[in-house]
């Protein structure tokens, strides 16, 4: 990231630019993103639209871009050229992470990233949809949270009994569903999951699935993975990537039928 | 509720106890016991004592920055400098004629150095009231505008604290120079009454001891306040995941500058309660190495405890009185020798260490029978 960047003043007007008029109705559009890491082209003209309430499974061999695409959608990395435009009105180009994540985007990550000296219930708290300043948090609400609450959510990804932990403690596949749990916690319009079944076992895996396809009843969902089998039993559409840019679009049997799909992942 | 922790813990309660002993003792030995008993507690060493729980207060806001949020400040003492001259100048106002050169306005040194009249930052440090809100808002602001601009800039780690050092640094190489208007190398001393007390009387510096003690106990609880919040929780968060907070919405320069802040303005408590106890500030409190030596009281202590940093700066500074005045070459030697060793053999310090050893077993006691793995939510998923 270059000085320039660091500088830059968070943007003002991250509530939503009032007046502005709504330019395409999908959740997440996404047009000709273009990103550079010293010379090496990580998104070469990369455009995906997500509808509201859709889910979208990102499939594509190492290096195709699908964790730089995030990277753009969240604010850790700003694309070079192209449009990138959350609910047909905020430019993310514009907005830094924190700005980012308040106008409901959510994101876990690839190596699953808890607070591991907090509470498993803590975790939750923290991630907690609600005013963020620091105010807030010193006197505010978060400080009366309702244990219910945060049980309910911890119940749902089946950490309930596990509460009073430290984070550190859990295994690898809990923490992937902790953060699942923080993502339901900060009820996002739009999760971003990078891997979420990466070191799991056949049955975790199983049912990571069966809850990502609870969630995405209410929630629009974008699944970067891997695992195959895993994205099937997503049941949703695919979007494979291939060297920045969007190789084939449909539906899991049409993309992996596709050839040029086959040859990129065969090899030449 | 969430499993709230208490304001007050074990060890707080522990620690407050033992501060309001020892604020009711010192007093009681040094003014309740007669000159010539075996009991009687000498009043120089109330006012090191006094020093002492000054040292406390500033390990204290270094632990706050420090223990919770990771910002390793090796210039938290030119807060503690910063409050040291709010007081100072007031002190140097209240001599008024009785200075050497007898001139009612101006201190002595600005009759030295030609001054013809008082210069526009010493205005208003007559009254006490304005210089102790001098004495929270300098340090407070300087942390404020220096604390916003590094953690805006993401600047962390190593580097954040090569530039507090930096900025500590340039204050005392500024602070030297006569034309600061602040007394130059002799720095602010001479000083005769505080609220019209006389500075020196034996009842004045019993006073003063109890003040700092009582200051010490205010900044403990502000700072457990703090930490226990959400407010605490976010901190902690940042130190472990800084970038992980941002993902989730939250400004972490916002959460840092405030604690940052916070911590400033108790080291310039502290610097300006230990002022008229040792009777002079000079730009030596600037010294890099006074900064640096906070930090070791810190680590001594038990980072991230509040109540471990306070006694660290008690002890070491204790040990620094017994060994200087023992073997006054020794010291540095003895200082570094006992930083390797917390670092090597304690490394949470001596309050970590304890709880360690002593909580850690009742923590675990509290975990689950060992885990099912996730059956709600396979239960869940079926629904």
């Amino acid at each position: 990231m270059s000085d320039a960047d660091l500088l830059e003043p968070p943007a003002a007007d991250f509530a939503g630019p009032a007046g502005k008029r709504r330019v395409t109705d999908a959740l997440l559009y996404l047009d000709d993103l273009k990103v550079t890491f010293d010379g090496y082209r990580a998104l070469r003209g990369l455009s995906l639209t997500l509808d509201r309430g859709e889910m979208r499974a990102i499939i594509g061999p190492n290096g195709a871009g699908k964790t730089t695409m995030m990277d753009c959608i969240t604010g850790k990395t700003r694309p070079d050229t192209g449009t990138a435009l959350f609910d047909g009105v905020h430019d993310l180009r514009r907005l830094d992470e924190p700005a980012i994540a308040d106008l409901g985007i959510g994101r876990k990550f690839q190596k699953p990233t808890v607070f591991e000296s907090h509470t498993v219930a803590d975790n939750i708290l923290l991630a907690l949809k609600g005013p963020r300043s620091g105010l807030a948090s010193l006197f505010g609400w978060r400080n009366r949270v309702e244990a219910e609450r945060i049980d309910a959510l911890l119940a749902k990804v089946g950490l309930l009994a596990h509460r009073a932990r430290p984070a550190a403690d859990l295994s690898h596949g809990q923490k992937q569903w902790l953060e699942i749990g923080m993502l339901l916690a900060q009820d996002p319009k739009l999760l971003l999951v990078d891997e979420p079944v990466a070191g799991m076992t056949d049955a975790e895996t199983a049912q990571t699935a069966t809850l990502l396809r609870e969630i995405a009843r209410d929630h629009a969902v974008i699944v970067v993975e891997h695992d195959m089998h895993f994205v099937r039993a997503l049941q949703c559409r695919v979007t494979c990537l291939h060297e920045g840019a969007v190789l084939a679009e449909g539906s899991i049997d049409a993309v992996s039928a596709d050839p040029k799909v086959v040859e990129v992942y065969l090899g030449r | 509720m969430t499993s709230r922790t208490a304001l007050i813990d074990t060890k707080g309660w522990i620690f407050l106890a033992a501060l309001a002993v020892f604020c009711l003792a010192v007093p009681l030995l040094n003014l309740g016991v007669a000159e010539g008993s075996g009991l009687h507690l000498p009043t120089y060493l109330v006012s090191l004592f006094g020093k002492y729980l000054a040292f406390a207060l500033l390990a204290l806001s270094l632990d706050l920055v420090w223990g919770y949020c990771g910002i390793l400040s090796l210039g938290h003492g030119a807060f503690f400098g910063l409050g040291g001259y709010a007081m100072g100048m007031y002190l140097m106002r209240q001599i008024g004629p009785r200075g050497v050169y007898g001139n009612p306005v101006l201190p002595d040194f600005m009759v030295f150095l030609n001054y013809k009249e008082l210069p526009w930052y010493w205005l208003g440090f007559d009254n006490f009231a304005f210089a102790a809100l001098m004495v929270l808002a300098v340090p407070g602001l300087l942390a404020f505008v220096f604390g916003w601009l590094a953690f805006r800039s993401r600047v962390t780690g190593v580097y954040l604290s090569i530039i507090t050092q930096a900025m500590t640094f340039a204050l005392m190489l500024a602070f030297f120079r006569n034309d600061m208007g602040l007394g130059g190398n002799n720095g602010l001393t001479d000083f005769k009454d505080i609220l019209g007390f006389p500075v020196q009387a034996q009842g004045t510096r019993v006073a003063l001891f109890v003040a700092t003690g009582i200051a010490l106990a205010l900044g403990y609880l502000v700072a457990r306040f703090m930490t226990v919040s959400a407010y605490g929780k976010i901190l902690i968060a940042v130190r472990d995941a800084e970038p992980r907070t941002r993902f989730l919405g939250y400004r972490p320069e916002h959460y840092k500058t405030l604690a940052f802040t916070v911590s400033a303005m108790m080291a310039g408590v502290a610097g300006a309660l230990y002022v008229p106890q040792v009777g002079i500030i000079n730009p030596g409190e600037f010294a890099p190495t006074n900064s640096i030596e906070a930090v070791i009281w810190v680590a001594v202590g038990g980072r991230g405890t509040l109540v471990g940093a306070a006694l660290g700066a008690v002890i070491v500074n204790y040990a620094k009185t017994v060994l200087t005045g023992a073997m006054p070459d020794a010291w540095l030697f003895a200082l570094g020798a006992l930083f390797v060793v917390v670092t090597l053999f304690l490394p949470k310090g001596i309050v970590g260490s304890l709880i360690e050893r002593f909580g850690g077993r009742r923590a675990r006691a509290k975990l689950p029978p060992e885990p099912a793995i996730a059956p709600k939510l396979a239960e869940e998923g079926q629904g």
